[in-house]
């Protein structure tokens, strides 16, 4: 039983981070039809962001951590955005896949290129100790990691739900078209989804790198788990990508607990094949209609 | 006269806004059938419910006595029904040639015998006979893209027409067709339905065109049938004349 | 490109002539690097057909080069003869992709790049962790090259040749593939897949018939690239080659013939160009993609065409929401 809970708590804080790259990546889906395959390589970046501004800028912790917050939003969101986006985007959706599948080459490759190829460690903003529950052993970081990706979201649904601007947004997502007629600037919006975006992964990245190092590679299993996450729980919902990463991030953890931990990666390919056979609009998302 | 194409109550809602509420009409063979109503009346829903491109929220549509209700559209043609579409729908990289032997060859034998037949599945035939009666022999090796939008209109036709369906339903085929060749493409279509047997239903806001060509006309307003007749009677029936201008 | 018939005669003679005399004036690593974009080739042909003419992503395809290359492996060193992998591997690799695509394509059109994606990383955990059968980590050496009727391949340049003729087999086959109604399915596929759709044509079963075909392509590739380089190991046939190969389809030019040797040329090359800048090429490449997407999607020879003239008719392309009607 004690395993149980550490083994629950542990993988709700991996799903906790999922859910948060599976957000971005749906809202980016959802208001721009933007397939953003870069989305764990935009996770592993904002670290390296960090690192820099300790290294080279010489600043405390808490301030790099801002740098690197701020420097997201400019290159992940508005640069991204700007760049890489808007000249493919009218070329179709399959080009944009393949330009951010280059972008993720280009941006694993330049930061081990340019920083480091080896694992570097990331600083926590929290106590790494672990606490008695019970029978059980809990790592504070676990928790805080929950609380925060949990305040996270609290925070991005208020916005989305509760205020005019996250309303235009949805209603951008909806149907650009009506809310263009409707007076909405759909093409903020639609930038602003990008900020958010950058956000969230910046957030993600930094609780994710004090568990596993910064590391060049750390995008490939994190962009999986972001799309499969999505899909899972239905790539036309944010609710989805939350459902989706938390499920993926317990039930890696389990199964690497209890039946293999050398084939813990296949796990993304099996709930994909599962969901995509019994339930293919996700486990909450709305049958769409058939394209075709 | 058993009809060839039935359609029962069928309805199509999009979230909370109802686009086709109970449409029920029959389509006899051998006629063009022509539907008209303002915009917005669910028209192009009707037909995508019909063909498969949509799946009706209610209702049932049989051909033949059969029910085809959501099948899918590659094999509803193979049933010997067609459509061509409001915005133009030409395979532009294609030639003239190639676009007709892509719109028949589906419907000849299965995917191995495409496979091990003749590179244009026997069609060069049939498709050369299309290209002399819609007169594109011109243009017969140009690419689709290059052509001018009344030829690939009149192509657009004729690729519903490679397969010999029974029943085609053509979506505005008029639209953006200057009025020489609207004559010409009247006039084919009339012997087509003449010789060929083929059955149409058409969507047009074209007005003399609809009058001239088809022998029956359902009204469409708000996603319900309000009128039915000849195109005279339809023509100056009160309802529909208020649907059109509003009250 | 639509040269002038005799032009092109004339263009592919020489192209011809310059692959047979090539090999005699390099050397070794040169000989190898030639024959390393013969079997490229093949692997991008398959793409090809699967992101060219039926618009699909797959980011497994080096995992079927993976099973190619570890079929012939396992097949050649215990004594069996290259055609037994050929006619192994192709049916493996199609009948995997068969399986895979099946349930990818029921769903929406762009599930098949995630399903591709985790099944390349399934591919490579087997690889690496199931020793009794791929020796993991420490791979399979001595891979022996074959003797074709009676003529042997050791040397690098009758191995080159071998692979020249392998690769013209597989151009030829499908070329005729392309030109045949299938062909022209899947070109229908691409450009229009509603009105493909209501013209008959059953694009899910053409769809799956082009990603499992382009994948058994991959498969043949791997077994020739098994005896090429005589020792492989899991890594080889990891993300990096998918991402390789999708790149190379792209910046040749996808949906066109020549577009994946064009594109295998310049990825097998340009490592060795930027040799002097080591880790840099990937990210040259990757910022080099970026911007021909960006300016022009249908790659290097689409460049050529569109350079070649100027006034061609543009027709947009439908977007994908759209079902192809406006309000009525």
């Amino acid at each position: 039983m004690a395993d149980f809970l550490q083994l629950l708590v542990a993988g709700l804080a991996t799903g906790g981070i999922y859910a948060l790259a599976a957000i971005g990546f749906v809202l980016l889906w959802q208001t721009s039809q933007t397939i953003n395959f870069a989305q764990g390589e935009f996770v592993m970046v904002p670290a390296f962001f960090v690192l820099a501004a300790m290294k080279l800028g010489g600043v405390s912790f808490p301030v790099a951590m801002l740098v690197g917050l701020l420097v997201s939003a400019a290159v992940l969101g508005v640069l991204f955005k700007r760049l890489v986006v808007d000249p493919v985007l009218r070329h179709g959706v399959l080009p944009l896949v393949i330009s951010t599948i280059a972008l993720a080459i280009f941006l694993k490759e330049a930061v081990k290129e340019f920083y480091a190829a080896d694992a570097q460690p990331f600083p926590a903003a929290w106590a790494t100790t672990n606490l008695a529950i019970g029978t059980a052993v809990v790592s504070a970081q676990s928790l805080v990691i929950i609380a925060v990706a949990a305040a996270a979201v609290a925070l991005l649904q208020y916005f989305l739900h509760g205020t005019r601007t996250g309303r235009c947004m949805q209603a951008t997502a909806q149907n650009p078209g009506l809310a263009r007629i409707l007076g909405i600037p759909v093409e903020r919006m639609i930038l602003y989804t990008f900020l958010i975006n950058a956000a969230l992964v910046a957030l993600a990245s930094f609780l994710v790198s004090p568990i596993y190092l910064a590391k060049f590679t750390n995008g490939e299993l994190l962009g999986l788990a972001a799309f499969v996450a999505a899909i899972v729980g239905g790539f036309n919902q944010v609710r989805g990508a939350i459902v989706g990463g938390l499920l993926l991030g317990v039930i890696d953890n389990f199964v690497a607990a209890y039946l293999s931990a050398q084939y813990r990666a296949a796990i993304p390919l099996l709930l994909l094949i599962v969901v995509i056979l019994v339930r293919p609009q996700g486990l909450v998302g709305r049958a769409e209609e058939r394209t075709v | 006269m058993a009809a060839l194409l039935e359609v029962r109550n069928l309805a199509k809602s999009f979230g909370g806004i109802s686009a086709v509420a109970d449409v029920s009409f029959d389509v006899y063979a051998g006629e063009i059938l022509g539907l008209i109503g303002p915009n917005g009346s669910g028209k192009s829903t009707l037909f995508n419910c019909i063909l498969g491109q949509l799946a009706p929220s209610a209702g049932e549509v049989r051909a033949d006595g059969r029910p085809i209700t959501g099948m899918r559209p590659c094999d509803l043609n193979r049933l010997g029904i067609g459509r061509t579409f409001q915005l133009l729908q030409v395979f532009p990289q294609l030639s003239v040639r190639e676009n007709l032997i892509l719109a028949g060859q589906e419907h000849l034998g299965s995917m191995w015998s495409r496979l091990a037949g003749p590179h244009d599945a026997g069609l060069t035939g049939t498709a050369n006979r299309m290209i002399e009666f819609f007169r594109l022999a011109a243009v017969a090796e140009e690419r689709a893209g290059a052509l001018s939008y009344g030829q690939q209109k009149l192509l657009d036709v004729a690729m519903a027409f490679m397969a010999g369906p029974r029943l085609v339903l053509l979506d505005e085929p008029a639209g953006g067709v200057n009025p020489a060749m609207l004559v010409d493409l009247r006039e084919r279509l009339r012997e087509i339905n003449a010789t060929e047997k083929a059955t149409f239903v058409v969507i047009e806001h074209n007005m003399e065109f609809v009058m001239s060509l088809c022998t029956r006309i359902l009204v469409l307003a708000e996603g319900r049938i309000i009128a039915e007749g000849a195109p005279e009677a339809v023509r100056g029936n009160r309802d529909v004349i208020e649907a059109y201008l509003g009250r | 490109m639509k040269l002038a018939p005799r032009a092109r005669v004339i263009a592919g003679a020489a192209a011809v002539a310059l692959l047979l005399a090539a090999p005699f004036g390099l050397k070794p690593y040169g000989i190898y690097l030639l024959s390393l974009w013969a079997v490229m080739t093949i692997a991008a042909i398959g793409l090809n057909l699967t992101l060219g003419y039926a618009g699909q992503i797959s980011l497994a395809q080096a995992s079927f080069v993976g099973i190619g290359a570890y079929t012939a492996a396992l097949l050649t060193t215990q004594g069996w003869p290259l055609w037994a992998a050929f006619a192994l591997a192709t049916a493996l690799s199609f009948a995997i992709g068969w399986l895979l695509g099946y349930p990818a394509l029921r769903v929406q059109h762009h599930y098949l790049a995630f399903v591709t994606l985790s099944f390349a990383t399934l591919v490579f955990l087997i690889l690496r962790n199931e020793e009794w059968l791929t020796k993991g980590v420490y791979g399979i050496s001595n891979i022996p090259r074959p003797t074709v009727l009676g003529w042997s391949t050791q040397a690098p340049i009758d191995f080159y040749f071998f692979c020249l003729g392998v690769l013209a087999l597989v151009s030829a086959a499908t070329g005729w593939l392309i030109r045949s109604p299938w062909g022209r399915a899947f070109t229908a596929l691409r450009e229009n897949p509603i009105r493909a759709s209501s013209l008959g044509v059953d694009t899910r079963r053409y769809t799956l018939m082009a990603f499992a075909i382009g994948s058994a392509l991959g498969g043949v590739a791997g077994v020739l690239y098994a005896p090429l380089v005589q020792f492989i190991e899991p890594t080889a046939f990891a993300l990096g080659l998918s991402f390789s190969l999708l790149l190379m389809v792209i910046v040749g030019g996808s949906g066109y013939f020549l577009g994946p040797f064009l594109g295998a040329a310049v990825s097998v090359l340009l490592p060795e160009w930027l040799r002097f800048s080591e880790g840099l090429y990937l990210i040259v490449y990757a910022l080099f993609v970026m911007i021909l997407v960006a300016m022009c999607p249908s790659g290097l020879i689409g460049l050529a065409e569109r350079l070649r003239r100027p006034a061609a008719i543009a027709t947009p392309k439908p977007v994908p929401r759209d079902d192809g009607n406006g309000s009525s």
